[in-house]
Formats: C-alpha cells, sequence, structure tokens
C-alpha cells in the first residue's frame, strides 16, 4: 500500500505536535470550521496518498513554476509528501521512457482513482498537431490519460478558458479542455498563473475530504473565486471616497490611491490576490501600484486593451469603447433631431404663408 | 371610426394617477441612475485629503442602487397596472401582439409617412400612436428591463454569492456574457440606449404638442387629453 501522508512526515522527522498544528492551519487556510480539524488529520493519517498525474499542453509552464513556490504548504510538502506526484515532466527525476512508463503504471493500478492536472490545452486544428507528445498531438494523451482519472484539475487559465494561444484569431484552434474532456467532473483554477497557495489548498482540499470543493457555475472553486478583487482590495477605501491615480507618475500613484481610472480590472476580475497575495503573501499587482489586468478571466486577451475598464466595440472600422460609442450616437440622435425640427418648422411656415397669401387673394 | 381619428371624441380621460406617478418617478429615477452610472463609470477628478474624510463614490453609488431600486418597483407596478388599468396602460406591453394586426401597421406606415413630411397632418389617437408604441416597446421596456437585469446582474457580485441577487441575476448574467467586464460594457451601452430614447422621446412628445391640434405634454400631467384652442 502507498504510504499515508502521516507515515511519511514521520519518517521525516516531524513530530505529532507539529502534525496537528500544520492540520489546524490547513483548516484555516481553506476557511473552514474548527472542528474539521480532527478530520483532516484523520484523512492524512489513514488515506494513501492520491497519485496525480500533471501533464501539459500548449502552455509556458507559468502554472508549474507558480507552484513550486507555495509556502503553505511547501510545495516540497505537497509533492514528496502530500500527494503522490506520480509524473511531471519538468519536477520530475527520471525522464523519457522510464517517465512515462511511470504514467501508464499510475493509471493501470489506480485506474478511476488518481487526478489528471493538465497545465496548458489542446490545439485542434490540423488533427492536433501544433503541440506534440512523444510523437502523438496532444489531444489524444489528454483523453486517454482522463478516460480513467477520478477528477481533472485545470491549471491555469489556459486549461480553463484557452488564454493567449486561444486569443483572436486563434491559429490552432487551441481550446480550452473541458471542450476535449466531457465526462469528468473538471475543476477550473483560472490565472496566468494562479496563486501558487490556490494550487496546493485545492490539492489538499481533494486530498483530505476525497471530494470536489464545491464549484461555481463556471466551474471554479468557490472558496478562491468567488469574490472580486475589488472587494478585498487594501485601496478599496481610495476608491470608496473617490481618490484616484490619473496618471502613472503622479502624487497620487505615490498616495497609493485606487487604481480604477488607469484600468485597474479588479471590479471585474474573481481571484484571491487582494487576500492570500503572491509570494508568501508578500505582494500583488495592485499592490506594486499596477492595476489588475483581469488574467484569471475567460477571454482576457480578447476585452482590449489591459487598461481598459469596457470592452472595446469595433465599430465603423475603429475600435471605441461603450461610452464613446453611446455618446457619439447620442449626438447623432440629438443632431437628427435638431434637423427634424427645423423641417418641421420650415414646412410650418410656407403653410402659413401660403395661407396668407391665399387669404389676400 | 376614420382612419386619422378626427372624429375621436374629446376631451378623453387617458393617463390613469399611478401611470403619471410612474412616469415621473420613474423619468427622475432615471436622470439619477444616468448621471451616477455615468460618474461611477468614469469618476469625478479625485478628493483631496485622507480616505476617511470622503465617501463620494460610496454615496454615487448609494444614490444609483436606491435609483435602481425605485425604478425596479415603479416598472413592477407599471406591469402590474397594465394588466388592472384601462387600455392606454396596455398599450407598450402589447406591440408585440399587434404586429399581427394588418391595421396596426397601416396605422404605422400613415404616421411613418406623417414624420417623413409626406403625409401633412398626423392621425389623432386617444393614447400613443403606433409609432409612439413602437418605441416605447422596443426602446423603453425592452431597454430598461436589459438594464434590470443586467445592473443586478453587477449588483448582486457586490452583495456575494447566496445573495438573492447573485442567485437571480449574477449567477446566469454573468456566465451567459462570458465575463463581469462584457456585462459592465453592455450596461453601459444600454444607458446610451435609453438617452437616445429620451432624446427621441422628448422631441416627439413637444412636436406633437405643437403640431398635432391635441395636449400631449399637459396629459401627462392631469390625464386628460383634449383638443387645443
Amino acid at each position: 500500500m502507498t504510504e499515508t501522508f502521516y507515515d511519511v512526515l514521520r519518517r521525516q522527522g516531524i513530530s505529532r505536535r507539529s502534525f496537528l498544528k500544520f492540520c489546524s492551519l490547513t483548516t484555516a487556510s481553506l476557511g473552514l470550521s474548527p472542528t474539521v480539524a480532527p478530520q483532516i488529520a484523520h484523512a492524512l493519517e489513514n488515506k494513501p496518498r492520491t497519485p496525480v498525474i500533471w501533464i501539459e499542453g500548449l502552455e509556458c509552464t507559468c502554472c508549474s513554476e507558480s507552484f513550486i513556490r507555495s509556502a503553505h504548504p511547501l510545495a516540497k510538502d505537497a509533492v514528496l509528501s502530500l500527494l503522490s506526484l506520480d509524473y511531471h515532466m519538468t519536477l520530475s527525476a527520471a525522464a523519457g521512457e522510464q517517465l512515462r512508463a511511470n504514467a501508464h503504471d499510475t493509471i493501470e493500478k489506480y485506474k478511476g482513482k488518481y487526478i489528471l492536472a493538465v497545465e496548458g490545452n489542446p490545439p485542434l486544428n490540423e488533427d492536433g498537431m501544433y503541440c506534440i507528445y512523444y510523437g502523438k498531438p496532444f489531444v489524444e494523451t489528454l483523453k486517454k490519460y482522463a478516460k480513467d482519472a477520478k477528477a481533472v484539475i485545470a491549471w491555469g487559465s489556459c486549461a480553463s478558458w484557452g488564454c493567449v494561444q486561444a486569443a483572436k484569431p486563434n491559429p490552432t484552434n487551441a481550446v480550452p479542455i473541458d471542450k476535449v474532456i466531457t465526462d469528468k467532473p473538471i475543476i477550473k483554477v483560472p490565472g496566468c498563473p494562479p496563486i501558487a497557495e490556490v494550487m496546493t489548498a485545492i490539492v489538499t482540499y481533494v486530498l483530505t475530504f476525497d471530494r470536489l470543493p464545491e464549484l461555481d457555475r463556471q466551474g471554479r472553486p468557490k472558496m478562491f473565486y468567488s469574490q472580486r478583487i475589488h472587494d478585498k482590495c487594501y485601496r478599496r477605501p481610495h476608491f470608496d471616497a473617490g481618490q484616484f491615480v490619473e496618471k502613472w507618475d503622479d502624487e497620487a500613484a505615490r498616495a497609493g490611491y485606487c487604481l480604477y481610472k488607469i484600468g485597474c480590472k479588479g471590479p471585474t476580475t474573481y481571484n484571491a490576490c487582494s487576500t492570500t497575495r503572491w509570494n508568501e503573501g508578500v505582494s500583488f499587482p495592485i499592490q506594486s501600484g499596477h492595476g489588475c489586468i483581469g488574467c484569471s478571466e475567460d477571454g482576457f486577451w480578447d476585452k482590449g486593451s489591459f487598461y481598459d475598464r469596457l470592452t472595446n466595440i469595433p465599430a465603423f472600422g475603429i475600435e471605441a469603447n461603450a461610452d464613446k460609442v453611446g455618446a457619439v450616437a447620442a449626438g447623432v440622435v440629438g443632431a437628427a433631431v435638431v434637423a427634424h425640427a427645423a423641417v418641421t418648422a420650415i414646412k410650418k411656415a410656407s403653410e402659413k404663408s401660403g395661407s396668407t397669401k391665399a387669404e389676400g387673394k | 371610426m376614420s382612419i386619422d381619428g378626427r372624429d375621436l371624441k374629446f376631451p378623453k380621460y387617458v393617463w390613469e394617477a399611478p401611470v403619471r406617478i410612474w412616469h415621473w418617478v420613474m423619468a427622475l429615477a432615471m436622470v439619477v441612475l444616468c448621471v451616477t452610472g455615468y460618474f461611477i463609470g468614469s469618476p469625478l477628478p479625485s478628493v483631496p485629503g485622507e480616505a476617511s474624510d470622503s465617501y463620494l463614490m460610496g454615496y454615487m453609488r448609494f444614490a444609483h442602487f436606491a435609483a435602481a431600486y425605485v425604478f425596479t418597483v415603479m416598472l413592477l407596478m407599471r406591469a402590474y397596472w397594465a394588466i388592472v388599468g384601462n387600455k392606454f396602460s396596455r398599450e407598450m406591453f402589447l406591440v408585440p401582439l399587434y404586429v399581427f394586426q394588418p391595421s396596426w401597421w397601416r396605422s404605422f406606415f400613415r404616421v411613418l409617412g406623417h414624420y417623413l413630411f409626406i403625409r401633412r397632418e398626423n392621425d389623432w389617437h386617444y393614447g400613443h400612436n403606433q409609432l409612439a408604441m413602437a418605441a416605447m416597446f422596443g426602446m423603453y421596456l425592452l431597454g430598461s428591463v436589459f438594464m434590470i437585469v443586467t445592473g443586478f446582474a453587477l449588483y448582486g457580485e457586490g452583495t456575494g454569492m447566496g445573495s438573492w441577487q447573485h442567485s437571480l441575476f449574477s449567477s446566469w448574467v454573468i456566465p451567459l456574457f462570458g465575463q463581469s467586464q462584457d456585462v459592465h460594457t453592455y450596461h453601459h451601452l444600454g444607458m446610451w440606449y435609453l438617452v437616445w430614447f429620451t432624446i427621441v422621446h422628448l422631441y416627439f412628445v413637444i412636436r406633437e404638442d405643437i403640431t398635432s391640434g391635441l395636449t400631449v405634454v399637459s396629459s401627462m400631467i392631469g390625464g386628460w387629453r383634449d383638443i387645443k384652442n
């Protein structure tokens, strides 16, 4: 039998006291009731570690890069103790056929029990030839590995929504993985990349409770994606007060005012950046003085500039936002009304003069 | 009844009290909504001093949300009155049924002909003319419903998952449009759609008041339509 998480910890010389502390901390970070801590401890003591197969399609590996920077829990613990990461091209010590055999062994041995983590997405044009995996289109591997998985985790915006490779005009026809895998539960963890702690916490949750976290209608875990950046932003008081940065280098920027007017997409972006933050809670984009670009939102590459709060409307050959289009059209309507009124007045006047002339005769 | 309506009997009680109240409260709410909405999207220059001393955006958003609730409740009341009120109160809701009547279209093109300066005199009606009905339905009613649905979807984002605004609106509107930013964009466009309607509405109401020979503006205050002398 595979070792349990607890066995691994004890083997590494960690005391039971520290183990229980970890359980409490994890409970807190998942936002669960304190009474759940013993359940977590029980699960980690008794359940065999969940095998995870992590495959990478059309992507940039930023999700893996983010994952290995997780601080709570440390990525080392997640990979070596918490779960049994049996296959990951970038992180595994083995390579080539040996590594691949490992993946196939796991699929064979843990049919219906392993978790498939997908980073990146499959391009479908030219029969999937734009992304080749061991000599075959990636989409075939994806389908094959997903067939016997218990659940699928879609890491990042690529696997969740399509991201940059699916941006218009999308020459390779890259699609999010839920277009290819339709018969398995999929947890979408969008972000470019997703936050490290969010990634490890979701893995911990699935392992501990043996079920998927509660998902919203778009398939994202509610515990991390139910609020907007704006809802928990530490600059929110400046927004409510009406204090905004107007230019990148103005006094307000130095004073740390709200970045709404220079295009911060915090009010339209669902993610945990403003609460969890990045790199052990050091900072996040807004704290560094740059607005949110909405990287965890569906199709964020195709919504115009990163510094516009409205989506561009391609109209009459020029690109404009809703307010410009609306104001111009209001002007046109106004001008039409004035013209119509003028014609009406002229008509009336000419009728009147016509009738007075008639009367004069 | 002759087709040009010159044999209609005036004065006639057309707009009942609830319709008049709805009209003016709704008009006021729309002004508040457009002004505050515009400044929420494109905020005024920064307020000086400590953030704790000001609450400009907060008040602006409060006014927007309060006016939005008034606007919604008034429209619901108006829809109820269309059921229990007189036949003129139903006109703007029944346009989808009228379009199947050839006689409605005949009148529609007569009115259109007048506005295109082809026919000299406009027909007389107790309530709306056919073009006005079409605009009330297509621009005002559909536009308002769109703004209420997208507006509550955006509001539900703030009240959060589990709130009725989120369950009833945000949970399906946001995925329908793709993402929150698109809902914002179309909510802005919707405002302009209603602004266009308002410009056209004001113009034609005043124009009719001057040229048709019937009372128009005062009818929405007193409720009676009469021939001007």
